[in-house]
C-alpha cells in the first residue's frame, strides 16, 4: 500500500510538470502565434524550392477550424476513453484480488 | 486507504482526460510531412521502406494475440496512448505547436514492430479524416513516427535498464523516441529539399531548427505522461507486466 501511495504522489508531480511545461510557453511568449511546426516547415520548403508545388491534396479537406477541433477532440477522447477503461478494469481486478488475499489470509 | 486511492486515481484519470481534450482543441497543423509535400520519388521511396516493417508488425501482432490473448486489452491501451498523444497539440518554447507521438510505451511493452502497425493506423486516421499528414507522405511519416521512434524507444529502454532505474528507462525511451521522430522528419525533408547553397546539411539544420527545438519540451512531457501510465500499470496491471517479463513476479 505504501508503494501505491508513493506512486500516487509521483503521479501528481508528473501531471504538474506536464502542465507547467505546457503553460510556461504560453505565459512567456505572449505574442507568439503558436501555429503548427509543420506549417513552418512548409514555409521553409517554399523558401528553399519556391517552384515546388504539392502534387496531391488531402481527400477530405475540412476548412472549418471548429470541425477540425471537434475531430481532434474526438481522437483524444476516444483514446483517453480506452485508456481509462483498461486501467479501470485492471484496477477493479487488482482490488478484487487484494480483497481475496486479505480474506484468505 | 483503498477508498482514497481509488478516488485519487479516478480524479487523476478525469483530469488527464479533461486536459487531453482541452489541449487537443487548438486547431492547427502540428507535425508530420503534409500531403503532397514530398516529391513523388521520395514519397514512393519511403512507402517502400516502411511497408516491410508494417508487414512484420502485423505478424508480430498476430503472434502476440495468439500466444497471449489476455494481452489484447493492454495492446488496446498501447494503441490508445498513441492515439491520444498524437492528438495533443501542445505549445512549445519556439512559439509554435507540435504534438507527442506516444509510441514509446507500446514499444517498451510489445516491441517496436507492434508499434509500427499501431502508429501507422493512427497516422492513417489523421491523414484521412483530419487532413493532418497525408497519404502520399504516409510512408515517410510512418517511418519516422511508427518505425524509427519505437525502435529507438525499445533500444534506449534496453540500454538504460541495466542501471535498474526502470522509470528513468521508460522516461528516456519515450522522450528520446519522440525527439528522434522529428529528427528523422527533418532528415527526410532535407533529403527531398536540399538547399541551393549548403545542400542537404543546410536544409537539415533549417528543418531541425523548426522541429527539434519545438519538440524538446514536448519530448519531456511525453516521457512524463508515459511514466504516469506506466505507474498505473505497475499498480494495477502487474499480471500483464509479469507476462511480458517487464517486472518480476512478487512470488518468484
Amino acid at each position: 500500500m505504501t508503494k501505491i501511495q508513493n506512486h500516487k504522489w509521483n503521479n501528481w508531480l508528473l501531471l504538474l510538470a506536464v502542465v507547467a511545461l505546457t503553460v510556461t510557453p504560453l505565459v512567456l511568449l505572449k505574442d507568439a502565434e503558436f501555429g503548427g511546426a509543420d506549417g513552418k516547415a512548409q514555409e521553409a520548403i517554399e523558401e528553399i524550392q519556391p517552384e515546388y508545388k504539392p502534387w496531391f491534396n488531402s481527400l477530405i479537406q475540412i476548412s472549418s477550424t471548429e470541425v477540425q477541433s471537434l475531430l481532434f477532440a474526438v481522437q483524444a477522447a476516444a483514446g483517453a476513453g480506452v485508456i481509462g477503461y483498461v486501467i479501470g478494469l485492471y484496477k477493479g481486478r487488482s482490488e478484487r484480488q487484494n480483497h481475496h488475499n486479505e480474506n484468505s489470509d | 486507504m483503498i477508498i482514497t486511492s481509488k478516488r485519487g486515481s479516478l480524479i487523476l484519470i478525469g483530469i488527464l482526460s479533461f486536459y487531453q481534450i482541452v489541449s487537443a482543441a487548438a486547431p492547427a497543423y502540428a507535425m508530420h510531412i503534409m500531403e503532397g509535400f514530398l516529391p513523388v520519388g521520395w514519397a514512393v521511396f519511403w512507402w517502400i521502406v516502411a511497408l516491410p516493417f508494417f508487414v512484420l508488425g502485423l505478424r508480430s501482432l498476430t503472434r502476440i494475440t495468439q500466444a497471449k490473448p489476455e494481452l489484447k486489452l493492454l495492446l488496446a491501451l498501447a494503441g490508445a496512448f498513441t492515439f491520444v498523444l498524437s492528438a495533443l497539440k501542445m505549445p512549445s518554447v519556439t512559439g509554435s505547436c507540435s504534438h507527442p507521438t506516444g509510441t514509446g510505451l507500446g514499444a517498451v511493452l510489445f516491441g517496436p514492430l507492434a508499434m509500427s502497425v499501431l502508429g501507422s493506423l493512427v497516422l492513417l486516421f489523421q491523414a484521412l479524416l483530419l487532413a493532418h499528414g497525408g497519404l502520399t507522405t504516409l510512408g515517410a511519416n510512418a517511418f519516422s513516427m511508427a518505425i524509427v521512434g519505437p525502435f529507438v524507444a525499445f533500444w534506449i529502454y534496453r540500454l538504460v535498464m541495466p542501471t535498474g532505474k526502470q522509470r528513468l528507462a521508460i522516461f528516456l525511451a519515450a522522450a528520446i523516441a519522440n525527439l528522434m521522430t522529428y529528427l528523422v522528419t527533418s532528415v527526410q525533408l532535407a533529403l527531398a529539399f536540399p538547399a541551393t547553397t549548403g545542400g542537404i546539411v543546410a536544409s537539415f539544420a533549417k528543418f531541425a531548427g523548426i522541429f527539434a527545438i519545438t519538440q524538446v519540451p514536448l519530448a519531456i512531457s511525453e516521457g512524463l505522461l508515459t511514466v504516469l501510465v506506466w505507474n498505473w500499470l505497475a499498480n494495477y496491471g502487474r499480471q500483464e507486466l509479469e507476462t511480458l517479463n517487464l517486472i518480476k513476479s512478487e512470488n518468484g
